[in-house]
């Protein structure tokens, strides 16, 4: 019994470990062929080389994209945040009737996919004699990226001790001054998660930010439409390697401080995608 | 400008009245994020379905008298049959694939990691924040004519020639999307693996069930909400996903979500583009209800 227990442990283990493996190598060809000195993709490897980033870093649309990137995603962040706190602390403060629905409909856009979400989009904007730039993009990020920050912030806030604030609207401080004083402070570590978090969603995203953005590419449409070019694949390969590691560091941020002084750091608040 | 006495008692009436309905309260709270996400969502969503009743007559021209046609084209179609059958099925497997490799591994972290449990999660889940372009990228680079795996056997001589088979067909999508969605399917089953009470564990091996039926009996019908969770968190978002088939699909492997990007872009359709959209997400809405549904009562039954 005790002998097929250990068993059973040893298997599982192993295979965890091939399935990190399985999740991880895949990803790892991109940085690999990015120092490989050729323009072909393939084995065996000719020699170590930077030139990629280096002509990647000489690039002025890479720039421009750069630049338009960090634009829509900062906005995205923002606005996706503020909504977030909102909604969090209103579903998790008060008993709204009809709750369930509406959160249902808030978290819906994690699931309709994204390419009917985009085209509805696109077809009111251009109906309505709307113009496409960063700012559709960000209209659509913001509309993918609520859910998460609603998610990451909930659950903030249903892990810290309403009687704070109970308290402190005892002690005869005013709403306002209660969130900045009380609530603020306790969920500041939620509120930086879901700015990180957000951010790296729309930085990443390309749906949206290819069918609303027009002329105005951000990086990963900039790297779609390199795409097409032989010629520059090892170019893409190197910038997609700089932003795999940039989102790596990013979410790693946020999961610290999602996880920062909360004692319920249990399976519960883990975030589903 | 000075309130009068007046106004002032009609603004405290008002936040009297508001304050003594939390619900209210509540509602005023959650207003902004309510009316973003329905001004960019259901908007969008509604003026498509009012869309998908028209007939396009020109450049941004349409005639709006009604029609069915976009549907009964929709639904009669070869073309749209096969896609829409291709992306169910693509889905399907995709589905199955992800949660059947992720299980063991959920089942793992739940029972048998018993420090830095944290650790192993961050490890799986961090690949789902990365670029989804980029882990469908890398499957290109990996799957292609000249990539990992064809110039890998070449070099070792396994192969005399590149396999031409390895991409650009439905395969292809179901490898590359499986591999794209894994880490979705590990945590809502993690999460319900984890919230299993032990003590039924010890339970049962008291009363003399073996690990194996016990597995069955107990932990099986327990994890189902995860399971189902994770199926439904994969298959919709897939069946209309659009990266996975454009770059490693080929024509054979085109899913719904081409089709309908044709439609809006260069065959400049859009009524029609709306109703096979429309159509889409209600068959897939029926399908994941009528799974759901009729799992929960298949395990209703057994417990």
């Amino acid at each position: 019994m005790k002998q097929g227990t250990r068993l059973a442990a040893r298997i599982l283990g192993a295979y965890a470990v091939i399935y990190v493996a399985y999740l991880y190598v895949p990803v790892l060809f991109l940085p690999l062929f990015s120092f490989n000195d050729s323009i072909y993709i393939s084995f065996p490897l000719r020699g170590w080389t930077f030139k990629w980033y280096e002509s990647m870093l000489a690039n002025d649309a890479l720039h421009r994209a750069l630049v338009n990137s960090l634009k829509v995603g900062l906005t995205t962040a923002f606005i996706s945040t503020v909504l977030g706190i909102l909604g969090a602390k209103a579903v998790t403060r008060y008993r709204l009737p009809g709750q369930k629905p509406v959160v249902a409909m808030i978290m819906l856009p994690l699931v309709v996919p994204e390419i009917i979400l985009a085209m509805a989009l696109l077809m009111v904007i251009l109906r309505a004699g709307g113009s496409l730039g960063l700012v559709s993009i960000a209209a659509g990020h913001i509309l993918l990226c609520v859910p998460f920050a609603m998610v990451v912030l909930m659950s903030r806030f249903e892990g810290f001790d309403r009687s704070l604030e109970e308290a402190s609207h005892d002690l005869g401080e005013n709403g306002w001054w209660t969130f900045w004083r009380v609530t603020f402070p306790n969920v500041l570590p939620g509120i930086v998660a879901s700015l990180l978090l957000t951010f790296t969603i729309s930085f990443d995203e390309f749906i949206m930010a290819f069918f609303l953005g027009s002329t105005e590419p951000t990086l990963p449409v900039f790297m779609w439409n390199q795409l097409r070019f032989p010629k520059l694949l090892p170019g893409v390969l190197a910038l997609g390697a700089c932003i795999l590691i940039a989102s790596v560091l990013v979410v790693l941020a946020a999961e610290w401080f999602r996880r920062r002084n909360t004692s319920d750091s249990q399976s519960g608040d883990v975030i589903i995608g | 400008m000075p309130l009068d006495s007046a106004q002032t008692r009609t603004l405290s009436q008002a936040r009297g009245f508001i304050g003594r309905r939390p619900g209210l309260r509540g509602y005023l709270l959650l207003s902004p994020t309510l009316m973003i996400v329905g001004t960019l969502m259901l908007i969008p969503v509604l003026g498509m379905a009012v869309m998908s009743f028209w007939q396009q007559t020109g450049h941004m021209a349409f005639d709006m008298s009604g029609t069915l046609n976009n549907y009964a084209e929709a639904f009669t179609r070869d073309m749209y049959r096969v896609l829409f059958l291709r992306s169910l099925s693509i889905s399907g497997l995709t589905t199955l694939a992800t949660v059947v490799m992720a299980f063991p591994l959920a089942f793992f972290i739940a029972f048998y990691v018993k420090r830095h449990k944290m650790v192993w999660i961050i490890l799986v889940t961090l690949p789902f924040w990365t670029s989804y372009l980029l882990r469908v990228f890398s499957w290109k680079v990996i799957l292609g004519y000249n990539g990992a795996v064809n110039s890998g056997l070449m070099s070792l001589g396994m192969i005399s020639e590149p396999l031409d088979f390895l991409m650009y067909n439905p395969t292809a999508v179901v490898i590359t999307l499986t591999h794209a969605w894994a880490t979705v399917a590990i945590l809502p089953i993690y999460v319900s693996l984890e919230k299993i009470d032990r003590s039924l564990l010890e339970a049962a091996t008291d009363l003399g069930d073996s690990p194996f039926v016990r597995f069955f009996r107990i932990i099986l019908p327990l994890a189902l909400p995860g399971i189902l969770a994770a199926c439904v968190l994969i298959f919709i978002p897939t069946v209309g996903d659009y990266v996975t088939p454009s770059l490693v699909g080929g024509s054979d492997g085109y899913m719904i979500a081409n089709v309908i990007q044709f439609q809006f872009g260069r065959g400049s359709n859009w009524p029609s583009g709306a109703a096979i959209s429309l159509t889409s997400m209600t068959i897939v809405a029926i399908l994941v209800g009528a799974f759901v549904w009729s799992a929960r009562r298949l395990s209703g039954r057994r417990g």
